[in-house]
């Protein structure tokens, strides 16, 4: 099992946590992972974008540019990757602020309207996990016991009090995920 | 602290390796892509841990002098940059080489020349090979290739600078620095201690007994018959190195009809389109330097004279892809492909390049 993906988004909207945590969860399946973040001028306040790559086996190359599974959360981060999703791969989008739905037909496309949701229960700060919470329910790629311990060690001591509403988001994200038709 | 999985950043893996390997003494100078290092240094608080100096100096020019004067001492002595900082150095390197100090650099590299880009590069090759600074001098040099890498390598660079007593330089660029992957720690090494130091560095600069003459510390000699010596002694010295450290790692080579050669980043990607290609059928092999000097010459030769052709990939508009040529005297069709001002290349533009440039 090789699993590539991108995750993007504008900056502060914890892309880059996201994919900490879904890497250090698969550090503690004994998964081979790398997380590599775009960084420079662009992260500030700009667009924000982490590859992640969980694997069975040693990872060649942590920079890619054909991914598996996209997570988009902006416009521009869904007209920078669409294209760049594998035939037959996944796009999971959050429809906040898209004006332009995506439009390819030989992949599965998911929407998660994550920022909604977090807004309505008041949980904003844990959108990221509500969002990674949707690409486990369709990529189960690392056993929930194993987030837990992601999480554990993605987040300083002081805030593993936080824990269990980070798992509540990423269960919440797994019952808000849907399919979407492209006509 | 003992061995332990984690997750982290090759520049994080730098800092942490300095700590965990007893290094007594860091000066720097922050600059994008290498920043993480003097940060964890800075969160990490070894001066209250280990006994560790972790100093922001006021320029790299004074960073590299500090090194100067700390490893003077014979003490495990660091800093780090990337490129336009490690430009900065090149004097005090040339300096540290001539007085035959142990000491290690870290270069986090990033597209030039001039300030350049922040974004990864591989095109401080020729400075970090050639002699970046005046006179004839070599850096051993270290390309790691994975965080992991980064992290062991620190180690090793510590028994290499003192066994030879010359400077090491660790040779990475933004794309492994940014990187986060898996890291098993090691053990602890604690710092030396007097009666150590003084054993590991009789010749250094840590008070005159009266047992023995001065040590002197200098790369200053006016007499020419003994300068010649003395460039005769350090030429012997990485003829050695030459003999005994070289380092490199081969994937697939053994029936391949094809061989990439890459460093660094550069050779990760690169695995990738060997992979890509093995699955399409054409018989390609990786060459990985891991010492970029000393050069595996007759390593590469050897694996040169059962291939069709070579392509060499490097972050630069072509600088690695000279020593290959060397090493194989041009007896097999060799190109380079190589994207720079911080661009990566794409695994699948090394395929195509190895089908347009060698196959073809």
């Amino acid at each position: 099992m090789t699993e590539e993906i991108i995750i993007a988004g504008f900056g502060g909207q914890g892309v880059l946590s996201m994919g900490k945590i879904l890497a250090y969860s698969g550090v503690m399946q004994d998964k081979e992972v790398s997380w590599m973040p775009s960084y420079g001028p662009e992260m500030r306040g700009g667009t924000a974008n982490v590859s992640v790559i969980i694997s069975d086996e040693r990872i060649s190359s942590p920079i890619i540019n054909q991914f598996d599974t996209a997570i988009i959360l902006n416009q521009q981060s869904l007209d920078k990757f669409e294209s760049s999703v594998k035939p037959g791969g996944y796009l999971i989008y959050d429809p906040n602020g898209i004006t332009h739905e995506p439009t390819r037909k030989d992949i599965n496309i998911y929407k998660i309207a994550a920022t909604a949701k977090a807004q309505e229960l008041g949980i904003s700060k844990v959108f990221n996990m509500v969002v990674l919470g949707g690409f486990l329910k369709l990529k189960p790629i690392v056993d929930k016991q194993y987030i837990h311990e992601g999480l554990e060690h993605s987040l300083p001591q002081r805030h593993w009090n936080l824990i269990p509403q980070n798992e509540e988001a990423i269960e919440i994200g797994k019952g808000i995920i849907e399919a979407v038709q492209v006509l | 602290m003992a061995r332990e999985l984690q997750l982290m950043k090759g520049n994080e893996a730098i800092a942490r390796a300095m700590i965990a390997s007893g290094c007594d003494g860091y000066f720097g100078y922050p600059i994008t892509p290498q920043s993480e290092v003097m940060e964890t240094l800075m969160a990490e608080k070894p001066w209250e841990t280990t006994g560790m100096t972790v100093l922001q100096a006021e320029s790299e020019v004074a960073s590299i002098n500090m090194v100067y004067g700390g490893a003077a001492t014979g003490k495990k002595v660091a800093t780090s940059s990337s490129s336009p900082g490690i430009s900065l150095m090149q004097e005090g390197l040339t300096y540290l080489a001539g007085a035959e100090i142990p000491c290690l650099v870290v270069n986090v590299m990033r597209g030039g020349p001039g300030l350049g880009t922040i974004q990864p590069s591989q095109s401080d090759y020729f400075q970090s090979t050639k002699g970046g600074g005046h006179g004839d001098y070599q850096l051993y040099t270290l390309a790691p290739a994975s965080v992991q890498e980064m992290y062991d390598f620190v180690f090793e660079a510590w028994d290499i600078a003192f066994k030879y007593r010359n400077p090491v330089l660790i040779l990475s660029d933004g794309a492994i620095g940014q990187c986060m992957e898996k890291l098993y720690t090691r053990d602890y090494i604690p710092r030396w201690t007097e009666e150590e130091r003084r054993a590991k560095a009789p010749w250094g600069t840590w008070g005159k007994p009266a047992t023995r003459p001065h040590n002197i510390i200098t790369s200053l000699e006016l007499d020419s018959a003994r300068q010649e010596v003395f460039n005769l002694k350090l030429q012997a010295k990485y003829a050695e190195m030459k003999e005994k450290e070289v380092r490199y790692e081969t994937l697939n080579c053994e029936d391949a009809e094809y061989i990439i050669v890459a460093y660094g980043s550069s050779s990760r990607i690169a695995m990738k389109a060997m992979q890509m290609a093995r699955e399409k059928g054409i018989k390609v092999g990786l060459f990985r330097l891991i010492t970029l000097f000393p050069f595996p010459t007759k390593q590469l030769a050897e694996v040169a004279k059962h291939v069709k052709g070579i392509l060499c990939v490097e972050m630069s508009a072509g600088q690695m892809i000279e020593d290959v040529k060397l090493a194989t005297q041009c007896g097999v069709k060799t190109e380079h492909f190589g994207r720079f001002g911080g661009i990566i290349p794409t695994p699948g533009e090394v395929l195509e390049a190895l089908e347009n440039k060698i196959i073809k």
